[in-house]
C-alpha cells in the first residue's frame, strides 16, 4: 500500500511540473516523469510475494511466477514513450528556431 | 531484507530526484536528475522480477538522455525570474494536488494488497503458454502471440511518432536551406 502511495506521489510531482513550469524543457521532463510513474505502478500491481521472473527453465515452478501480462503491456509502452519524447523534443526545437525561446508565456503568435 | 523496504527506498530517491530535476536552474543537471529517476525505475523493475523490462528501460533511459542532451544543452536557457504570481500559482497547485492525493486514498485501500495480485487471466497464460506457443519467455509469448494485434497497433503508433519527428525536422532543414540560399 505505501509503495502504491509513493508511486502516486511521483505521478503528482509530474503533474505539478506540467502545471507550474514555464519552460518547454521542464514540461517535457515532467511528461517523462508521469510516464515512469504509470509504468512502475502497473508493474507494482503484478508483483507476487516470493516469486520468480516469468521465464520457463528447469526447476522453476509455474505457480510461483509473477504476473506476465502487465509486463508485456508495459514493454511496448516504454518503447512508445521514447518515440513520443523524440517527437516532443523535435517540436520544441522547431518552436525554439521560430521564437528563440523556450518560455511558453512568450510564445504567443501561433501562426504558420 | 524484504523487497518492500528496498522499493520504498528507491521510490523516495526517485521522488527527490524528480523534484530536483524540476527545480534546478541548470538544464544539464536537470537532465541528469531525470536520468536518476529513469535508472531508479530500471532498478525497481529488477527487484520486481521483470528482467526484460529492466533492460528495455535502461536502453530507453540512455537514448532519452542522448536525445535531450543533444537537443537542449547548447541552447540559451530561459532564466526563471521569481515573481509573486509564480509563487501563488505554485501554492495553489500544491494545495489542489494535496487534496487530490487525500481524496484518492480510499481508492488505494480498495486495491489488492502489494504482493497478492489478482491473476485471473494470467493464470491461463502461465499454465498454457508453453504448450500453446512454445516460447520459454512468457512475456514474449504474450506480446507476440496472445496479444499480437495489440502489439501491431502499438508498433503503428511508434511508426507514426517517428514519421512525425522526421517530418518536423525535415521542414526545419528545408527552411534553413532556403535562408542560406537567399543570403
Amino acid at each position: 500500500m505505501i509503495v502504491y502511495l509513493l508511486c502516486f506521489i511521483l505521478f503528482l510531482v509530474g503533474i505539478y511540473g506540467i502545471l507550474t513550469k514555464r519552460d518547454l524543457i521542464k514540461i517535457i521532463l515532467s511528461i517523462g516523469i508521469m510516464g515512469y510513474a504509470a509504468n512502475l505502478m502497473l508493474i507494482l500491481f503484478a508483483y507476487r510475494n516470493n516469486s520468480i521472473y516469468p521465464i520457463l527453465s528447469e526447476g522453476k515452478a509455474v505457480s510461483q511466477m509473477v504476473d506476465p501480462l502487465p509486463q508485456a503491456l508495459v514493454l511496448t509502452s516504454i518503447v512508445i514513450e521514447l518515440g513520443t519524447t523524440a517527437m516532443l523534443v523535435a517540436l520544441a526545437l522547431r518552436l525554439y528556431e521560430k521564437y528563440k525561446t523556450f518560455d511558453i508565456t512568450k510564445i504567443r503568435r501561433l501562426k504558420g | 531484507m524484504p523487497i518492500e523496504i528496498w522499493l520504498i527506498f528507491i521510490l523516495c530517491v526517485m521522488i527527490i530526484a524528480s523534484i530536483a530535476a524540476l527545480e534546478i536552474k541548470d538544464i544539464l543537471s536537470s537532465i541528469i536528475a531525470i536520468g536518476v529517476v529513469g535508472l531508479g525505475v530500471s532498478l525497481s523493475f529488477l527487484f520486481l522480477q521483470a528482467p526484460d523490462l529492466a533492460v528495455v528501460q535502461f536502453l530507453f533511459e540512455i537514448f532519452a538522455l542522448i536525445i535531450l542532451v543533444r537537443a537542449f544543452v547548447k541552447k540559451e536557457f530561459h532564466q526563471h525570474e521569481e515573481t509573486k504570481n509564480n509563487l501563488l500559482i505554485s501554492i495553489v497547485t500544491i494545495v489542489v494536488l494535496g487534496l487530490l492525493f487525500l481524496l484518492s486514498l480510499p481508492v488505494f485501500q480498495n486495491l489488492p494488497v502489494f504482493g497478492q495480485p489478482l491473476m485471473t487471466v494470467s493464470e491461463y497464460y502461465l499454465f498454457h503458454g508453453a504448450l500453446q506457443t512454445g516460447a520459454a519467455n512468457l512475456v514474449a509469448a504474450i506480446i507476440l502471440d496472445y496479444r499480437a494485434y495489440d502489439t501491431l497497433g502499438e508498433v503503428t503508433v511508434l511508426f507514426t511518432a517517428i514519421i512525425g519527428t522526421l517530418s518536423i525536422l525535415k521542414i526545419r532543414s528545408k527552411e534553413k536551406n532556403r535562408e542560406t540560399s537567399n543570403e
